[in-house]
């Protein structure tokens, strides 16, 4: 495994859905080389720290990483108060979230040192929302949903304009490798959820590994909660970077790799 | 996980924010991750002026214990409150029930 140990970091504009021009928070190596891109899908209480901090963990393992302000439509506000005006409004419709997910995409490919793989990465409701655009965008060459809850949902009064269809009924138009991560003592989604969401993939036969921990439950890679649980962190960032290595061959052309 | 859960009432009040005092009129109620707090989940309010665009918010995140512990703290305090004013407090909860 390699390291970028000089990045750079940086927030930078890019267009979302309908050309609407936002936010998102980038980093990459600074050594010459080709890096494949990663969009990093924040959780719904909103752009945080932390997604920066993994966005400079991505950087520093040799991708090109963008996590879009996905709502960077309020304004200009400090993003937790940001984040309680989209919860109080019902939440991001998906369609919008998946016109910033290309958007971001796009910005990664215009790069002059973009290789040509992509990846997509999202946790809790940003693993949701990798699922979707595994399920329905373009030109994404491997997703990681981390503990994304919803994907099936069991009420279909929990449908609604924003939110119209299930991703678990998406899931024939997978197109691209995907790796889960999940707790075991997770509420949303459940250990029984995560067994039905792989069951419709295998039945389907997609490209798909599933980790489970034990003694973790929601967002244990989250160093700035008490859910976080090292040992089961590192274990799923190996995974993780093992994951992208064999899909998006991140070191394969770069050149100043320490 | 994010669930999008909110409990909204309308509220007559003041809350003190980063720009000073402001006045109220809503109240945002959810038990979800939070941003700030360490806790896995909080009871979080947000203390809104919806009238003006509800952009300014005085939040909190409480653990579940202390969310409970604070509610009946609240109910002693008017209870106690009441009874020492004659009844204001109780006509204000009037006020606020009638607008909600």
């Amino acid at each position: 495994m390699s390291h970028y140990r000089a990045l750079q970091a940086e927030t930078v504009k890019f267009r979302g859905h309908n050309g609407d021009q936002g936010e998102a928070y980038f980093a990459g190596p600074t050594a010459a080389g080709n890096y494949p891109g990663l969009v990093v899908i924040h959780h719904l209480p909103g752009w945080d720290e932390w997604i920066m901090e993994v966005v400079r963990k991505l950087a520093h393992h040799g991708y090109a990483a963008i996590s879009p302000h996905l709502y960077f439509r309020e304004g200009s506000d400090s993003p937790d108060d940001i984040g309680a005006r989209v919860r109080a409004a019902g939440g991001v419709a998906d369609a919008q979230i998946m016109g910033d997910v290309a958007g971001a995409i796009a910005y990664l490919r215009a790069q002059p040192n973009a290789s040509r793989k992509i990846g997509v990465i999202g946790f809790c409701s940003g693993g949701r929302h990798a699922y979707l655009a595994a399920c329905t965008l373009s030109g994404i060459d491997a997703v990681v949903d981390c503990w994304g809850g919803n994907v099936i949902v069991d009420n279909p009064k929990d449908l609604n304009e924003k939110r119209p269809v299930a991703p678990i009924d998406l899931t024939e138009k997978l197109n691209c490798p995907l790796l889960g991560l999940f707790g075991n003592d997770d509420a949303n989604p459940t250990a029984d959820q995560v067994n039905r969401t792989e069951a419709v993939l295998k039945r389907l036969g997609k490209n798909y590994e599933f980790h489970r921990y034990n003694g973790a439950g929601h967002a244990f890679f989250n160093t700035w909660r008490d859910a976080y649980r090292p040992e089961q962190a590192l274990d799923g960032w190996k995974k993780v970077f093992a994951f992208f290595e064999r899909h998006l061959a991140a070191t394969a052309t770069s050149v100043a790799a320490e | 996980m994010c669930s999008y859960i909110v409990e909204k009432t309308a509220l007559i009040g003041s809350a003190k924010g980063r720009k000073g005092w402001m006045r109220i009129d809503a109240a945002n109620v959810y038990f979800d991750h939070p941003y700030h707090s360490t806790l896995d989940h909080v009871l979080a309010i947000d203390f809104t002026n919806e009238g003006e665009g509800g952009r300014d918010r005085v939040a909190v995140e409480l653990s579940a214990d202390s969310a409970r512990a604070l509610v009946a703290r609240i109910l002693a305090a008017l209870s106690s409150g009441e009874a020492a004013h004659g009844g204001p407090a109780q006509a204000a909860a009037e006020s606020m029930t009638a607008t909600a």
